[in-house]
């Protein structure tokens, strides 16, 4: 998780306590819930006036700063207890240790909204199933630095990884990896032929670790001190469980699960979009960025969202061609500034999204509070971001609405 | 196997001769005190004390004992000079600081006295190495006036309890406050960092603790940047003890046990931090 995001966010339901982090661009979110079976003790406590579980975010720094030197963990710390103790703000990590010795941290805390990913893996196209160990090794072939993987579904059920060439970059300079699967290889494979994804690789291969040490994983995969990224794939490696990808169409989130009886981890990837349905970004030369919503976490806020807008596509490919992708031919999108605008700056409370997919993009923040970031020019990430909901109501990720929409608002319908 | 050195060339006998077959049991004490780069050296007959010290609140003795080495022979009653301690360590470690098995390094020292260069005389394998280090004029040290009788409260400590917890120290924190009581939670560590307060408590029937003396609830706080260099002296040894005074001192003494089975001291002493606030329990 310390790899998604700077902030943790601790989240007591009553199925367990998730874990959870967000980058800050949005384009990344992890979670981590462990049933209530995973602990010795677990009470997630009276609820507040609102009716809500007691939840806080911690920074990622200070959580971890407890958890420091794993190895030493493991044989000395023979419990750790956490205690959210919301009148003296303070979360309370409570080690205790070989010779009666009790390590007590108290993390100062914000408090936050819930922060959900909105995915519904039900609806989605496809979906593979795989050992981590297949996929850990095909990553392994693609250099380290390599931002983007794109995913696919290629002729006689093979999953092809490839890496993902900018149309801008010269062809006589990039190298090309491209690394095929056979269907044996997966536990289940049910995909959308012809289907492919590209996500960021990055977060994928140096993802989560969770804090204390997983009760079936034997041996801990040694981390060098103090903190030591294992990737999503080396966590589930080790804990030898099946990794799940569940994608649907370019622009639409990944989600990469793995499943246990007391643990389900979700780690939700922003999907570079078909540039045939993406919007032209305003006329300034790159793209429109919202800042991390630190900000915009109030406590009136309803549904939020942060929205990434691609760089304009240069004409021109000149990516060498593949045997199993067809050559994009990226055509100027349409310019529609006002619909921009007004996204943006949340004029129009209420605008249904733009008609073309665009992730039902919508910036219900800015309505409430007239809060308009400005847009970043300077900011060009290749991706949609994903989208939250502040969900007021509980209940875990509800089912995608229509298409246009893909996070509800508060609010209700528009 | 001692160094055959050429005698002096004057008749004058050094002020000080110090002979040791492995110049390791002499190295790893001193950087167990080298927080900064000068030290006082002082020789008695019972053996050789190097001071360092900052800030005018913080000092670190190194002892060894004359037993430790071969030869050991001062000619006055002391002998004194201050003199650059990176230096000395440098050159004590000139062969290199990883030890092979079945290799050492020799070491003969040897000082004049005043005004002269302290020399060494270092072999390995054969390979003879001569260093002359300028010597100083010997600074006034602190006097922490700190004997038993004063003693307040006194715990001795199994080092192993404590490495963890000095190495990570929450280095944020400016000071690192120590409760020492008879009742709970008996002897705090404590620290107040960026990402709040970490307290480690170990309880007085704890397997660690060697000898529980506390008469009295003391807190205090000292300026974790003095005190983190002693985190090398704990890494060395096997017990430490920890007594503070009426008012406020700290004196941290480790046990160290050589490879040879010999046991020599490293002490730091330690002043109270002067701004008291609030302490955050």
């Amino acid at each position: 998780l310390s790899r998604t995001g700077d902030e943790l966010y601790l989240e007591p339901t009553e199925n367990g306590l998730s874990l959870r982090a967000v980058n800050s661009s949005r384009s990344a979110f992890a979670s981590f819930l462990f049933a209530p079976l995973f602990f010795q003790l677990y009470e997630p406590g009276g609820r507040q006036p609102d009716g809500e579980l007691s939840r806080c975010k911690v920074l990622m720094k200070s959580f971890l700063g407890v958890f420091r030197s794993l190895p030493s963990l493991e044989k000395t710390v023979w419990k750790c207890l956490v205690l959210l103790r919301p009148r003296a703000s303070r979360l309370v990590v409570q080690l205790h240790c070989k010779y009666g010795v009790t390590k007590t941290h108290n993390l100062a805390f914000q408090e936050c909204e819930r922060l959900q990913a909105i995915f519904d893996t039900q609806h989605y196209a496809s979906s593979l199933c795989a050992p981590a160990r297949v996929l850990a090794e095909a990553v392994v072939h693609f250099p380290p630095t390599l931002a983007e993987v794109t995913l696919g579904a290629g002729p006689g059920g093979k999953i092809s990884l490839r890496n993902y060439v900018e149309d801008e970059a010269e062809p006589s300079k990039t190298m090309v990896t491209e690394l095929w699967l056979a269907e044996a290889e997966f536990q289940t494979v049910a995909v959308a032929p012809g289907s492919r994804i590209t996500f960021c690789l990055k977060e994928f291969r140096v993802s989560p670790c969770p804090g204390p040490p997983c009760p079936w994983v034997t041996p801990w995969p040694p981390c060098q001190p103090p903190l030591c990224p294992q990737g999503l794939l080396t966590f589930a490696e080790a804990s030898n469980l099946p990794l799940t990808i569940h994608y649907d169409v370019p622009g639409r989130p990944v989600v990469f699960t793995l499943d246990d009886t007391v643990l389900e981890v979700h780690l939700v990837l922003a999907t570079l979009s078909d540039p045939e349905s993406s919007l032209q970004p305003p006329t300034t030369n790159g793209v429109s960025h919202l800042p991390a919503p630190s900000d915009d976490f109030g406590d009136d806020l309803g549904s939020y969202m942060i929205a990434m807008e691609t760089s304009a596509y240069e004409e021109g490919s000149g990516v060498p061609p593949s045997p199993t992708f067809p050559l994009r031919t990226p055509r100027p999108a349409e310019i529609d500034p006002e619909e921009e605008e007004d996204d943006e700056e949340g004029a129009v409370p209420g605008t249904p999204p733009h008609k073309k997919v665009w992730h039902g993009h919508r910036h219900a923040c800015g309505q409430r509070d007239g809060h308009s970031p400005p847009p970043d020019p300077h900011f060009s990430p290749q991706f949609r971001s994903l989208f939250f909901g502040s969900v007021l109501t509980p209940g875990g990720p509800g089912p995608a609405p229509t298409q246009e929409v893909l996070a509800e608002d508060s609010d209700g319908e528009y | 196997m001692p160094l055959s050195t050429q005698p002096p060339a004057s008749s004058e006998p050094y002020a000080l001769v110090a002979c040791l077959d492995n110049a390791r049991h002499l190295s790893s004490l001193l950087r167990a005190v080298h927080f900064q780069d000068h030290a006082t050296c002082f020789a008695m007959a019972n053996g050789l004390r190097v001071t360092v010290e900052d800030a005018k609140c913080i000092q670190a003795n190194a002892f060894i004992q004359a037993e430790i080495f071969q030869e050991f022979a001062v000619q006055e009653e002391s002998v004194t000079f201050r003199i650059n301690l990176s230096v000395l360590l440098d050159c004590l470690t000139i062969f290199g600081t990883s030890s092979l098995p079945g290799t050492s390094t020799a070491l003969r020292m040897c000082y004049r006295g005043y005004g002269y260069p302290l020399m060494l005389f270092l072999e390995e394998g054969g390979v003879v190495t001569v260093c002359k280090i300028n010597t100083q004029e010997p600074d006034e040290l602190l006097d922490f006036d700190f004997c038993s009788t004063k003693v307040v409260n006194k715990i001795i400590l199994q080092s192993e309890g404590l490495r963890e917890a000095f190495a990570e120290l929450d280095m944020t924190s400016e000071v690192l406050q120590i409760t020492m009581s008879p009742d709970k939670p008996y002897f705090r560590l404590s620290t107040f960092g960026n990402a709040g307060s970490a307290h480690l408590d170990y309880p007085r029937d704890s397997d660690l603790m060697e000898a529980f003396h506390c008469n009295q609830t003391q807190t205090n706080r000292y300026k974790i940047s003095l005190l983190k260099p002693s985190t090398k002296a704990l890494a060395l040894s096997c017990k430490v003890s920890i007594r503070t005074d009426a008012q406020g001192f700290l004196s941290l003494q480790y046990m160290i046990r050589n490879k040879d089975g010999q046991i020599c001291f490293v002490e730091y002493y330690c002043c109270p931090d002067e701004d008291i606030s609030e302490a955050e329990l």
